[in-house]
C-alpha cells in the first residue's frame, strides 16, 4: 500500500468514526451506559421507599436464590423466586417448540408458493409483527378469556357447560406468547427455506427416500441456522416477556419480566431487582453466544 | 400413479400453514369487529355502532395520552432516522474499518438486550437525573424512544445505500460538485426512500413502545399504549378495542407505504 493510499484508508475511516458518532452517543446515554447503572445497584442496599442508599451490600444477589427468616435469622432457598424462574424457563422453551411446530410448515408453505403470492403471505407475516403486543394480546385474550369467543362458541354448540377457565392459567400464557412470537420464528425459517435448493428433494426421492427421511436427513439439516435465529428470536423476548404476562397471567403468574417490575414498585427492593435484571441480560447473552458459534460452525462445515 | 408427484409437498404442512394464517388472523379481525359492537359485552353482537371511538374520543385521557404518543414517536423517528442515516452513510460503502464490527453492535444492541432490562437500567438513570435537575417532560420519553429506534431506522437506510453504486456520485465531482452539492444533490435524493422507509419504521416502533414508557413515564405522562395497559388493569372497555383498532390502522398505513417505498423496481 502506498502512502497516499494509507492516507486515503485513515481517512475514510476517521469519516466512518464521525458519521456514526452522533447514532453511538444517543445508545450509549439512552441504552448502554445505564445497564452499568444496573450492575452498580444491584450491590446497593434498598431504601425505605424505593430507591437505594449507597451502602455496600451483597444482599440483592443473595435475595435472587435465598430467603432469610428476620426472626430466626435462618437461610432458606426462596420457594417463590425458584418458582418464577422456572415458570419463565419452560413456558419461553414450549413457546419457542410450539412456534417451531407451527412455524416451520407454515414459512415451508408460503416459500414453495409462485414468487408473486409469496410476497403478499409474507406480508401477512410481517403484519402482525409490526402491530403493537398489547393490541395483540388484547385481541388473543379477547377469544380465550371466559366471556370471550371461544366459550361462547362452545357452549352455543353445546360442546362445553360453564366456560372453561383458561385465563391465569400457564396455559393461557402458553398460548398468547405462541401467538405473539410466531412470526419472530416464521420470518428466518422463510429466509433459510427460500435459499434451498429444491432440487435436492428430487435427488433425495429418486433414490427412494421417504418423506419422513427428506424431511429428516435433508431439510432440516440445512434450514439449521434459519432454526437457530428463529429459536433465538423467540427465546429472548419470551424470557423478558412483560406485557402478556401481566394481561393474561393477571398477577397471578407472573415471570421473570413481572417479578423484576414488582421490585421497583410495591416490592421496593431495587437492588433485587437489578440483579436479577443483570442475570437475565447474561442468560440472554449466552443465548446469542451460542447462537453465534452454532452460525460460524455452520459456515465452517458448509 | 396418475397423479404428479409434487416434490415440494409434506403431508399435513398445508393444513398447519392454513390454520396458523386463520389463528393469526382471527383475533385481530374480531378485536376491530366487536370495536364497532352496540353492546358493551364481548360475546354478543347487538348492532353496528361508532359509540366506542366517540366516547375514547370524548375522553381527556385518551386525547392528552394521543398527544403524547404522536409527539414521542415524532421526535423519536425524526432523531433516530437523522442520526442513522449519517451512521448508514459512515459504515457503507467504504473499505472495512478498525471497529466497524463494535460500531454495528452498539447500533443493534436494542435489538439483543430485553426490554424489561432497558426500562429498569432507564429508571434507574432517570430517576436520579430527574431528582438532580428537577426535569420533568417528554425529553426523557424522546431521548429513549430515539435510542431504540435506532436499529429500525438503520437497516433500511442501510440497505437502500447498499443497492447504490457510486458512479452518479463520481460523476458529479468529475463536473466540479463540492462533496456538500453532491451529497445535497445527488446522493440523498437517490437515498430519501430509505430515509423515509426508515423514519416510518422508527415512528411504528415508538408508537408501539409499552414496557421502556410505562417505566419511566412521569405521573400523568401517559402514551396510548400505557392508558391502554392501565384501564386494562380494571375491566375490558370497549373503548379500549377501538383506541386498539385505531393503532392497527396506522400501523397498517405506515407499513403500506413502507412496503411501497422499498419494494424493488420490476426493471
Amino acid at each position: 500500500m502506498s502512502l497516499a493510499e494509507a492516507r486515503q484508508a485513515r481517512t475514510s475511516a476517521r469519516n466512518g468514526w464521525l458519521l456514526s458518532a452522533p447514532a453511538l452517543v444517543i445508545l450509549t446515554i439512552a441504552a448502554i451506559g445505564p445497564l452499568l447503572i444496573v450492575l452498580v445497584y444491584s450491590f446497593l442496599t434498598p431504601g425505605d421507599y424505593g430507591n437505594v442508599v449507597w451502602e455496600f451490600s451483597w444482599n440483592g444477589w443473595k435475595s435472587v436464590f435465598v430467603e432469610e427468616d428476620i426472626f430466626e435469622g435462618t437461610l432458606s432457598l426462596a420457594d417463590a423466586h425458584l418458582t418464577i424462574f422456572w415458570r419463565s424457563l419452560s413456558l419461553s422453551i414450549l413457546t419457542t417448540v410450539l412456534t417451531f411446530i407451527v412455524g416451520f410448515p407454515t414459512a415451508w408453505w408460503i416459500a414453495t408458493k409462485p414468487p408473486k403470492a409469496r410476497a403478499f403471505w409474507l406480508f401477512l407475516i410481517t403484519l402482525p409483527f409490526w402491530t403493537n403486543i398489547l393490541v395483540r394480546t388484547f385481541a388473543i385474550n379477547q377469544i380465550i378469556r371466559n366471556e370471550g369467543v371461544l366459550n361462547s362458541l362452545l357452549i352455543w354448540a353445546g360442546v362445553i357447560d360453564a366456560p372453561i377457565q383458561l385465563t391465569y392459567t400457564p396455559t393461557a400464557l402458553l398460548i398468547g406468547m405462541v401467538y405473539v412470537y410466531l412470526p419472530l420464528m416464521v420470518l428466518p425459517l422463510y429466509a433459510a427455506i427460500d435459499r434451498f435448493d429444491m432440487r435436492l428433494l428430487e435427488a433425495g426421492y429418486d433414490l427412494y427416500a421417504s418423506r419422513w427421511q427428506v424431511l429428516r436427513r435433508i431439510i432440516l439439516p440445512i434450514v439449521k441456522p434459519g432454526i437457530i435465529a428463529g429459536s433465538i428470536l423467540v427465546l429472548v423476548p419470551c424470557l423478558g416477556a412483560y406485557v402478556t404476562p401481566r394481561i393474561l397471567g393477571g398477577g397471578k403468574m407472573m415471570m421473570l419480566g413481572n417479578f423484576i417490575e414488582l421490585q421497583f414498585g410495591q416490592g421496593r427492593n431495587w437492588p433485587l431487582g437489578a440483579a436479577l435484571s443483570i442475570l437475565l441480560l447474561v442468560i440472554v447473552t449466552v443465548a446469542l453466544l451460542f447462537y453465534v458459534r452454532a452460525l460460524n460452525g455452520e459456515k465452517r462445515n458448509g | 400413479m396418475a397423479e404428479k408427484f409434487a416434490v415440494t409437498r409434506l403431508p399435513g404442512f398445508t393444513t398447519i400453514a392454513v390454520v396458523a394464517f386463520v389463528a393469526l388472523y382471527a383475533p385481530i379481525l374480531t378485536l376491530v369487529a366487536y370495536s364497532f359492537n352496540a353492546s358493551e359485552s364481548a360475546a354478543a353482537w347487538t348492532g353496528f355502532s361508532l359509540d366506542w371511538y366517540r366516547l375514547a374520543f370524548q375522553n381527556d385521557e385518551v386525547k392528552n395520552a394521543a398527544l403524547n404518543s404522536l409527539i414521542v414517536a415524532a421526535f423519536a423517528a425524526l432523531i433516530s432516522t437523522t442520526v442513522a442515516t449519517l451512521a448508514a452513510l459512515g459504515t457503507t460503502r467504504r473499505a472495512a474499518f478498525r471497529g466497524q464490527t463494535a460500531i454495528y453492535a452498539v447500533i443493534n444492541q436494542p435489538l439483543m438486550v430485553p426490554e424489561i432490562v432497558t426500562a429498569v437500567a432507564l429508571l434507574i438513570f432517570f430517576s436520579s437525573v430527574k431528582l438532580a435537575t428537577g426535569y420533568t417532560g417528554l425529553g426523557y420519553l424522546i431521548l429513549a424512544h430515539a435510542a431504540f429506534c435506532i436499529p429500525f431506522a438503520y437497516l433500511p437506510i442501510r440497505a437502500r445505500l447498499e443497492g447504490m453504486d457510486l458512479t452518479l456520485e463520481t460523476a458529479a465531482s468529475d463536473l466540479y460538485a463540492s462533496s456538500w452539492q453532491t451529497f445535497r444533490h445527488v446522493t440523498l435524493p437517490l437515498l430519501m426512500p430509505g430515509v423515509l422507509a426508515g423514519a416510518m419504521l422508527a415512528f411504528v416502533t415508538s408508537l408501539d413502545d409499552v414496557v421502556i414508557t410505562e417505566f419511566i413515564k412521569s405521573p400523568g405522562q401517559d402514551t396510548l399504549p400505557t392508558y391502554m395497559l392501565g384501564q386494562l388493569r380494571r375491566q375490558m372497555k370497549p373503548d379500549v378495542n377501538a383506541l386498539s383498532a385505531l393503532l392497527l390502522a396506522v400501523t397498517l398505513l405506515l407499513l403500506a407505504g413502507v412496503y411501497l417505498l422499498t419494494r424493488k423496481r420490476a426493471d
